[in-house]
């Protein structure tokens, strides 16, 4: 999918930006939620576009609001307890202000989404055959037969092997593999405008991770629908991504083209991130994890978030906020830190080094 | 499935015989002589001898045992009371109408009360019906059962004089000897024991289906349900009820089962003569037949309504196979 959308379309990227209008755009969303010991501000500011056909990936440590700002736009975080602000215009409708029942119908046919675990995420008493029409019935007045021949022909594009005899079976009755089939199955089934993908590979082992990748690569390029790609995993944001997102305790920290943020990588946090990026090649190497762990949003640390655990802190960090800034030289970058831009450059260019002579 | 039920229906016969056996035991280790009971308190040593020559008290208990299975299998009967010389099957067989009535009822009552308020709080936790619900939880199960009976009973029965204060009505019709009979009768002289029986229980139930409607409204799959569109009624009755409801289904046959040897408080506070009645009273007069009858009776229930729940959960869940 990669080679050659990323060529041609990031190369007008920047352009087509100002003229055409993208599929989905996300201004400045904040979602906070109310709990027991006071608001979590699980996302605080996160802007980004998704154009057709396009990949974006969200990336960051567990916690660090990617999940939340998905279910933000999808509708599906407790109504009762979150409060939303920002906007996400999706096809000219700000999907945070449709009512309930309007929402209802763009979830599922034009927005999908895949879970982590597809173990649990499949409801075990009921076939998968009725789970998939009950999918396509939702949205449009069909037959049960029609709606059974779409489900077999999903099945099919999916990869399940013997899909007819298949059907009726229950999911318990499938691997995890098939069953994140299953899913992913069941999110395209109504040849949705986009889909959003929380970690799909995480809870599948390393084959199978790459079969579903693959599988997700092939039906963006046959359906043409826009991912939405949320992961820890850098390695498989190499392998999809055309845009990146990376989010540190609930802020953006860098956002870029994926060559923007895999070679041009402007946040500490993101080195820190590529450099516990495990590698064949760097066998017998320690991995260089990022000390500590993130910060309660419950209470953030004040100044830059990232400060507590960033080898590069000085006092501004500590104090002062940094702007979500533009890196100079590119339309899209984005980056928010304090350091001066020849450090940036500066170990920027030492870790694709790094890379480079660790992957030969 | 037949080898899983005939697998079953193998397992009850041990459990049967390990049942009496037991209660045959335990009966002997009173040191009561039930053949002087039965004789009378006039009655001479050899009468007494002679009583217990027929009552079959003088052999070895192994050897009564036998007999008692012996007459059970060959004849289905269950033998003749100590004291009435009644047959012990007639006795069960009037009682039993009794304590079914009062259980199954009951048991409507009960989950008509807890199914919709179990669902309500647990959709609006924190609610005001949800605090009320809970706090009627407690004072159920905190209430005991004859104490509510008798208050209910003076309240309804006598003060207000709307329901029968006692007794119990045949649902056919009346019987020889009997002053009311009927469906209408048998309706009213039921209610009140419904309505107190089921307090203890539609607390117990109201608390649990709250928390596993709870736990499934957390579940992926219901997210994933969400996710593709679906309403909110639709994914409360497809995704969510139908597997919140499997542990209350096992409980249910459970309860029933176990109420169904004999609800002892409820029958003696509204004077109803079903099984626990019928257990009390030939334990008082050392009735061994009556008893074996009523245990007899009871583990039949229980070891029916297991396997029920069994079969009811492997049709309600495709994850169990019975094999």
């Amino acid at each position: 999918m990669r080679g050659s959308t990323r060529g041609s379309g990031w190369a007008s990227g920047g352009l087509g930006r100002l003229t055409a209008v993208a599929l989905l755009d996300v201004r400045d969303l904040k979602t906070q939620f109310r709990t027991d010991d006071g608001i979590v501000g699980a996302v605080d500011g996160v802007s980004f576009s998704v154009e057709k056909g396009k990949t974006l990936a969200i990336v960051g440590e567990s916690g660090c609001g990617k999940s939340v700002t998905c279910l933000t736009i999808m509708g599906l975080n407790p109504r009762a307890k979150t409060v939303s602000t920002g906007e996400a215009v999706f096809k000219g409708r700000n999907l945070l202000e449709l009512p309930p029942s309007e929402l209802r119908t763009v979830r599922g046919s034009e927005i999908s989404m895949i879970f982590q675990d597809p173990m649990t995420s499949l409801n075990p008493v009921h076939s998968i055959g009725k789970q998939l029409r009950e999918a396509v019935q939702l949205h449009a007045e069909t037959t049960k037969a029609a709606a059974s021949k779409r489900a077999l022909e999903m099945l099919k594009a999916v990869g399940i092997p013997r899909a007819e005899t298949r059907l009726e079976d229950y999911p318990h009755q499938f691997s995890g593999g098939m069953r994140q089939r299953v899913m992913i199955a069941m999110a395209l089934i109504n040849n949705p405008d986009l889909l959003i993908a929380d970690e799909p590979t995480t809870a599948l082992d390393v084959t199978t991770q790459a079969q579903i990748l693959k599988l997700m690569n092939d039906l963006q390029r046959d359906f043409g629908s826009a991912i939405i790609l949320i992961t820890h995993d850098l390695g498989v944001v190499a392998e999809t991504a055309d845009e990146v997102l990376v989010m540190y305790a609930a802020k953006p920290a860098e956002q870029g083209t994926y060559s923007d943020v895999f070679y041009h990588a402007h946040h500490p946090y993101t080195w820190g991130l590529m450099r516990s990026l495990p590698r064949l090649a760097t066998q017998g190497q320690e991995l260089k994890p990022i000390a500590g762990s993130p910060p309660s949003l419950l209470r953030p640390p004040p100044g830059c978030r990232f400060h507590l655990r960033c080898p590069y802190a000085m006092e501004v960090c500590r104090t002062t906020e940094p702007e979500f800034a533009s890196v100079e030289g590119s339309d899209l970058h984005r980056a928010a830190c304090h350091l001066d831009e020849a450090t940036k450059k500066r170990e920027a260019e030492t870790l694709v080094a790094e890379t480079m002579a660790s992957t030969g | 499935m037949v080898r899983y039920v005939i697998r079953r229906l193998l397992w009850a016969v041990v459990l049967f015989i390990a049942v009496t056996l037991v209660t045959y035991i335990i009966f002997f280790l009173i040191p009561v002589d039930p053949a002087r009971l039965a004789a009378g308190k006039s009655a001479t040593p050899a009468e007494v001898k002679a009583v217990a020559h027929r009552l079959y008290l003088d052999r070895p208990i192994y050897q009564q045992y036998l007999h008692f299975l012996g007459q059970l299998v060959l004849h289905g009967s269950l033998g003749y009371s100590f004291n009435d010389r009644q047959s012990v099957n007639s006795s069960i067989f009037a009682a039993a109408p009794v304590t079914i009535s009062l259980v199954l009822g009951g048991a409507v009552v009960w989950m008509l009360i807890a199914i919709p308020v179990g669902i309500l709080s647990a959709l609006r936790p924190r609610s005001i019906l949800d605090r009320c619900a809970m706090v009627g939880v407690l004072g159920g199960i905190s209430a005991h059962p004859v104490w509510i009976g008798l208050v209910a009973s003076y309240i309804f029965g006598y003060r207000l004089g709307v329901l029968p204060i006692q007794g119990y009505c045949n649902l056919r019709g009346a019987a020889a000897g009997q002053i009311c009979g009927g469906p209408i009768d048998w309706f009213t002289h039921m209610l009140m024991p419904w309505i107190v029986f089921a307090v203890l229980y539609s607390a117990f139930y109201v608390r649990m289906i709250r928390a596993n409607v709870m736990e499934t409204l957390n579940e992926d799959y219901v997210r994933t349900a969400r996710a593709k569109g679906a309403p909110e009624s639709l994914v409360l009755r497809r995704h969510v009820l139908r597997n919140a409801m499997l542990p209350v289904v096992t409980m249910l046959g459970m309860d029933i089962a176990i109420a169904l040897g004999g609800a002892v408080l409820i029958e003696t506070v509204f004077g109803l003569p079903g099984l626990g009645y019928l257990a009390i009273q030939s334990v008082q007069q050392f009735d061994l037949p009556k008893i074996i009858g009523v245990t007899v009776f009871a583990s039949v229930m229980v070891i029916l309504f297991n396997l029920l729940v069994d079969l009811l959960y492997a049709w309600i869940d495709p994850r169990i196979r019975l094999g």
